[in-house]
């Protein structure tokens, strides 16, 4: 009786969201196809993959290749590497929007406001390819950085062959590339002040500076705080696709990180099996991460992303 | 802020604004001064910017031969017609079925909502890795063809869970009466919901096209021919491999100088369309990404 019950509700569910459902066949297929089968191929890295077997035939390798891993002579590096890019990252990329946000905040001719917002959101219009181009040819031995620092006595080379030069150049760019669209989100939580607070604080005659300490901040620190948490959950995922433009065999040392080497084993070497392993070995972690991140927000704020 | 018109502003005041005016000229400067660099350098005279150096404040010269080799060269004009392939096919792809999976979470009361919704949001957190999705598009047999730039990246979830917000931001009382009316949810989707949302539904296809203008690193997975390359790829092969051998081998003495302003020419050519549309969605960008703040 029950089970009846439970097939006719669903019965009528089905034939009264038709067209609902209908509608959904696209991003069902569309999720198992490119999301679910891969996560499910991702067994691989549990097996010795061979193409003529696929990936339900090839057989079972237990924990060889996280094994392999871990006792890789690059392990080490890789996992320093991405740690260390993404708290530079952190330590400096994260704050730079704040900062641009409160100083366009400051500015009272609407013009100049608006002439920093239109420049500072283009780089992130352009594409990667471009920049990496930019930042090869600008940091090349007779490129434009070289030109300026020559002026000052210092001997010009190729930046990007130099191991000690990849975190700098990454960070910078990636700030210059990031600051003025990350900063869209504090201008919006900006525009959230309360004016009362500010003209209360005129009156006790706080200064502008005092303001932003004792306003403005305050006012945006819930956003700042729910941006943190969001960083700290993707902090060991360090993308690929700028690294590998930028990197080259002489600085690996300093610039190979896990999302890349996984890449150059996988399809450059073609050593699948190993860079599942060490693509899931990551995912894992960034999961675990973004859980944790997102735990911790729902206890300190309101906030969360679920 | 608050504005406070005839007050003299102290001497603290002014001091303020012209450090803060003097740091955001700054970043104006530091912003715009690469691609004005790349704009002077692809104008100028090859031999004059070969021996110059230092910034460059004005064209060296006025030259337009760089621009016309790139327009001369077969494969950045194979290129570009792949990539307007790619930009228009693969929006109208992503568009519709965001479209239509936004719309479908957007409403309420179904039984399979909570499991859709998981469907699409756990990807979001966690993905099978580079190879197994790598793998996977081999198989359904889409490498090496134009399909492997518009499927496997068809739909980006954020933007749905964007589309999602906007769309159930719709007072509900215009769906009841339209179905009053009987129409059904296709009619009530494209009639009522996408004209009601327009600005976000404008803000997702310039995203997308954005997006697909930029995109290589799938094209360079997928593809092996290169008719089928879109632009990003030649530029790949100009300025990142071209540099690369360069910084191997250095042999800087040898390179023809002409290449040099090509180089230049080809990163105006293949950004000078993103600058174009920039103007006109900008007023969007903070509407598109607020709404993406709201946890839905």
């Amino acid at each position: 009786m029950k089970t009846l019950k439970l097939l006719e509700g669903w019965k009528k569910d089905l034939s009264k969201y038709k067209y609902l459902y209908i509608m959904a066949i696209p991003m069902v297929v569309y999720y198992i196809l490119f999301n679910y089968m891969p996560m499910y191929g991702a067994v691989i890295a549990f097996k010795d993959f061979s193409a003529g077997l696929g990936t339900w035939g090839s057989r079972y390798a237990g924990l060889k290749y996280f094994s392999l891993f871990f006792n890789d002579v690059y392990f080490g590096r890789i996992l320093r590497n991405t740690i260390e890019i993404s708290l530079l990252d952190l330590a400096f990329g994260f704050p730079a929007p704040i900062i641009l946000a409160l100083l366009i905040n400051e500015v009272r001719q609407n013009w100049f406001k608006k002439l920093v917002q239109t420049v500072s959101y283009v780089p992130h219009f352009i594409s990667m390819m471009v920049i990496a181009g930019l930042i090869i040819d600008f940091t090349s031995r007779d490129g434009a950085i070289n030109d300026l620092l020559a002026l000052f006595g210092v001997e010009r080379k190729t930046m990007l062959l130099v191991p000690g030069l990849f975190k700098p150049i990454y960070i910078i760019s990636d700030i210059w590339q990031k600051i003025g669209w990350g900063s869209i989100v504090y201008l919006g939580a900006l525009t959230g002040v309360d004016p009362e607070l500010y003209e209360a604080a005129s009156i006790d005659g706080t200064g502008r500076f005092g303001k932003i300490i004792h306003v403005t901040i305050p006012g945006i620190l819930p956003t700042i705080i729910i941006m943190l948490i969001l960083r700290l959950g993707s902090i060991m995922n360090v993308g690929y696709e700028k690294i590998i433009l930028l990197y080259n065999p002489t600085i690996y040392e300093t610039s190979d990180v896990i999302s890349s080497y996984s890449y150059r084993m996988g399809l450059q070497n073609m050593n699948y099996s190993y860079s599942t392993a060490v693509g899931l070995f990551n995912s894992v972690i960034n999961f675990l991460l973004v859980i944790g991140a997102n735990t911790i927000s729902r206890k300190v704020g309101e906030t969360s992303l679920w | 802020m608050v504005k406070r018109k005839k007050i003299k502003r102290s001497f603290g005041d002014v001091c303020f604004d012209t450090i803060n005016t003097v740091i955001l000229l700054f970043v104006v400067i530091v912003t715009i001064y690469p691609f004005l660099y790349v704009l002077f350098a692809s104008f100028s005279d090859p031999s004059r910017f070969a021996s110059h150096s230092g910034l460059l404040l004005r064209p060296l010269g006025f030259e337009t031969r760089a621009y016309k080799a790139v327009f001369e060269n077969q494969n950045i004009l194979t290129g570009y017609k792949n990539t307007l392939f790619y930009v228009v096919a693969g929006t109208a792809v992503s568009m519709l079925i965001t479209t239509l999976s936004a719309y479908v979470l957007s409403r309420r009361g179904y039984k399979l909502k909570g499991f859709l919704n998981f469907l699409a949001v756990f990807t979001m957190f966690f993905s099978g890795g580079l190879i197994p999705f790598y793998l996977q598009v081999n198989s359904l047999g889409l490498a090496d063809t134009r399909w492997a730039l518009i499927l496997p990246s068809a739909m980006t979830t954020y933007n749905m869970v964007v589309m999602r917000t906007a769309f159930s931001n719709v007072p509900v009382s215009l769906e009841e009466s339209a179905r009053i009316d009987g129409a059904q949810d296709f009619t009530i989707l494209f009639r009522i919901i996408m004209p009601l949302s327009l600005p976000t539904v404008a803000i997702m296809v310039l995203f997308y096209g954005v997006s697909k203008w930029n995109a290589w690193f799938y094209a360079m997975v997928f593809l092996r021919d290169r008719q089928l390359y879109p632009l990003q790829l030649i530029l790949r092969e100009i300025l990142v491999l071209s540099s690369t051998s360069d910084m191997v081998t250095d042999m800087y003495a040898n390179k023809d100088l002409l290449s040099e302003t090509i180089k230049y020419a080809t990163i105006i050519v293949a950004t000078v369309p993103i600058l174009m549309v920039y103007p006109f969605i900008q007023k969007y960008f903070v509407k598109g990404i607020m709404i993406g703040a709201v946890k839905g």
